[in-house]
């Protein structure tokens, strides 16, 4: 009984912990504009079915993919574990399933084992690759500090979740085979028969004499389990893991038209359009408004899709490995763009999350006023995180958007960067001014004062 | 284009001849080796001649909308007006910018790229590739370009093009989807590299010299340029050519 309440009373506060801190992050992710997206569901559920749950493109790589499956796959399976583990925790029951289920209960027990078996190699592997062998992807810059003790951590709390898993198996096994078992439904002497603690439960526990201690030690595993999930669940909003539940809907509302196409503006179309125009009539009220801001500036003006995207980002670095400015040494890394990204609007939620009146932009401050999304400022924006230099670097090669296994586009907010820097700041790499103007006046991207059609000379002299 | 209309006809096909394709010296010799290619497969073709203008590719990416707008904008005017409803260029940006950008702004038209033209021609027997030509057993490599390739998803019509020549393709460690930019998209053709170890066309010729080709076949105008000027710097020049894909054709053609 005292169990039971315990159990519930945990339960309900690492959900409430949890679930706040996931509305807080859907709050940040909403702080992005809207979008108009095509609306192609058909192709967007494909989408979502083959990349983030079929993990397709991660299967370009093909070794560390298969280590990254077990450990994905024995993390969804043990979620089905859970159901029981709750049933248990909540109604003071013991393998509550095990006496409806029979063999197939042995059957799903004995595919977790095994898969836990896998990742639990998958995780030393990735434990050495990540810590001793010298995989750029892993050492640049952007993961020094918590990034790169963050892609530990969760290679240690899977180990944990192993252990305690193990133990909670393997010595029930053990006392089954004495018929001390208390699972429901586990009769007198005999054997759950999985596939894994059938043997090593013996193994590792069968020296132990101590029905107290097999018992203990099987609580102990039972708690541990449930406990490291419920840590895991708390650390998912703070750390890249969150990926394995934000790849989905990252997966699903990726861009749809081609990589070729720059969102269009409007806004920039419709005057250019009507200044071209001759009969055009003068349109003064959109001349009246204050200067309008084009690009992106700070995380309001990026979409909601790039900051979903930020906070999808697995830290991978498969991005930056492939992208050509990385490798021949300039600043610009994709997957910092996307870090950056969600570093600022982290600032940003907290900053919001005080309420102070200080942080209410000084054009905004009226009478009573109080903290919102809409009158924000805090002297800081996302150039603060990214610099220039990183920007003007971008070939816009696409090579970051092949690579990303959970369908981030690094290159999106880059341009709206780009955007901010040339139409609302007026700045930008001199070398592109003249480029600019030649267009502007001759429409070639050379001032060249020869004719367009000049070459059909040559042709001719063929 | 203007002298057809006048005349009151329509040629089967646009050439977009681009920026490079009109002022770059280098860039010259390949819209003169796919007119020669054009002619020879008797296609009835036309060109914007002086009314076309940059299609505002480099602009965009630069971040300069207004400028983009304005000679893009322009550009679907003067397309329209002349009920322009396919157009061959030979600059992968170009095929890019008035395929996938050029509908928003109200220009629809089809647009191949002069690779996936060549081998139509060839399919459909309108051109016919001289056999033991020049090529023949040579080792070639084919450098992807970003918005052929990975950006619009042309990997075969180039690499048919290629084995149609009967040479001995090698293809480079980054081909295809995962094949290395050349350095000069996104507008970097026009500014110098920012602070870094090395240049990119570098770490591009770098991989295609390896592969112990002494043909590099491209099928950009950005990317021949950039790509030469990494040949240059290992001083190969000798060694190692940078042609463009109907150039190729030509010479083997002897057109
Ligand atoms: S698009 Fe830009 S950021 Fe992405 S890989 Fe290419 S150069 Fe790097
Ligand atoms: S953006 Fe994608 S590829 Fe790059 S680090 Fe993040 S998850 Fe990995």
């Amino acid at each position: 009984m005292l169990a039971s309440i315990i159990f519930i009373l945990i339960t309900a506060g690492a959900f409430y912990f949890a679930g706040k801190k996931f509305m807080k992050i859907r709050r940040n992710i909403l702080l992005g504009k809207e979008e108009v997206l095509i609306q192609d569901s058909s192709q967007r559920i494909k989408n979502t079915f083959l990349i983030a749950f079929g993990q397709k493109k991660m299967f370009k790589r093909f070794i560390p993919a298969i280590f990254h499956f077990f450990i994905y796959a024995a993390f969804l399976l043990t979620q089905i574990e859970l159901i029981e583990i709750f049933i248990d925790g909540i109604f003071g029951q013991h393998r509550f399933f095990y006496n409806y289920l029979g063999g197939f209960y042995t059957f799903i027990i004995s595919i977790i084992e095994i898969l836990s078996v896998l990742a639990f190699v998958a995780t030393l592997i990735f434990l050495i690759r990540r810590n001793l062998l010298k995989i750029p992807r892993f050492h640049k810059p952007e993961m020094n500090g918590w990034p790169k003790l963050d892609g530990n951590i969760i290679l240690y709390l899977e180990i944990l979740l192993l252990i305690f898993v193990f133990t909670m198996n393997g010595t029930d096994e053990v006392l089954h085979q004495r018929g001390l078992s208390h699972a429901h439904g586990a009769q007198g002497i005999g054997s759950f028969n999985f596939a894994i603690s059938d043997f090593m439960g013996p193994f590792l526990f069968g020296g132990i004499e101590s029905e107290t201690t097999l018992h203990l030690l099987e609580r102990v595993g039972w708690w541990g389990h449930i406990l490291v999930v419920f840590a895991f669940l708390n650390y998912l909003p703070i750390s890249k893991h969150l990926h394995i539940i934000l790849a989905f809907p990252n997966t699903y509302w990726a861009k749809l038209s081609s990589r070729g196409q720059m969102a269009n503006m409007p806004e920039i179309m419709n005057e250019v359009k009507s200044m071209m125009d001759p009969n055009a009539a003068f349109d003064d009220t959109a001349m009246s408004e204050e200067i309008p801001e084009f690009g992106a500036k700070d995380i309001f003006d990026l979409s909601w899709r790039d900051i979903l995207g930020a906070y999808t980002c697995t830290e991978c670095g498969r991005c930056t490995s492939v992208c050509p400015a990385n490798i021949t040494g300039k600043k610009l890394s994709p997957r910092k763009i996307m870090m950056d990204i969600r570093d600022r609007v982290e600032e940003v939620g907290l900053n919001l999350d005080t309420g102070k009146i200080e942080f209410i932009s000084p054009t905004k401050k009226e009478e009573g006023a109080t903290l919102s999304s809409s009158n924000y400022e805090d002297g800081k924006n996302l150039f603060d995180y990214i610099q220039k230099e990183e920007l003007h670097a971008c070939t816009t090669c696409n090579a970051c958007v092949e690579a990303c296994p959970v369908m981030i586009n690094p290159l999106e907010p880059i341009l709206k960067l780009r955007r901010y820097e040339i139409l609302t700041e007026s700045a930008g790499p001199s070398d592109w001014v003249p480029m600019f103007t030649s267009i502007e006046n001759t429409g070639s991207v050379w001032a060249i004062p020869d004719a367009r059609d000049k070459w059909t000379e040559l042709l001719k002299e063929d | 284009m203007a002298q057809l209309a006048a005349e009151g006809k329509a040629a089967e096909v646009l050439f977009w001849v681009g920026c490079a394709g009109s002022f770059d010296a280098r860039a010259q010799k390949v819209t003169v080796a796919f007119c020669k290619i054009l002619n020879e497969a008797k296609v009835d073709f036309a060109i914007l001649g002086t009314e076309e203008s940059c299609t505002g590719d480099p602009a965009r990416r630069a971040g300069n909308e207004f400028v983009f707008q304005m000679t893009a904008l322009q550009n679907v005017e003067v397309l329209n007006m002349y009920g322009v409803k396919k157009i061959v260029t030979a600059c992968p940006h170009c095929f890019n910018t008035i395929k996938n950008e050029y509908p928003d702004l109200g220009g629809n038209y089809e647009v191949i790229h002069h690779t996936q033209f060549i081998q139509d021609l060839i399919a459909d027997g309108r051109l016919k590739i001289q056999e033991g030509g020049v090529f023949e057993g040579k080792k070639i490599t084919y450098h992807d370009s970003c918005y052929l390739g990975r950006v619009n998803g042309v990997y075969e019509a180039p690499r048919s093009i290629l084995e149609s020549l009967d040479n001995d393709l090698v293809e480079l460690k980054r081909s295809r989807a995962n094949g290395l930019c050349c350095g000069a998209g996104g507008a970097q053709m026009f500014k110098e590299d920012e602070p870094g170890d090395k240049r990119i066309n570098t770490e591009r010729v770098e991989e295609a010299i390896n592969s112990g080709a002494s043909i590099i076949a491209a099928n950009c105008p950005f990317c021949i340029t950039m790509l030469s000027d990494g040949v240059k710097s290992f001083d190969k020049q000798e060694e190692v050519m940078v042609f463009d894909l109907a150039e190729l054709i030509v010479n083997n053609n002897k057109l």
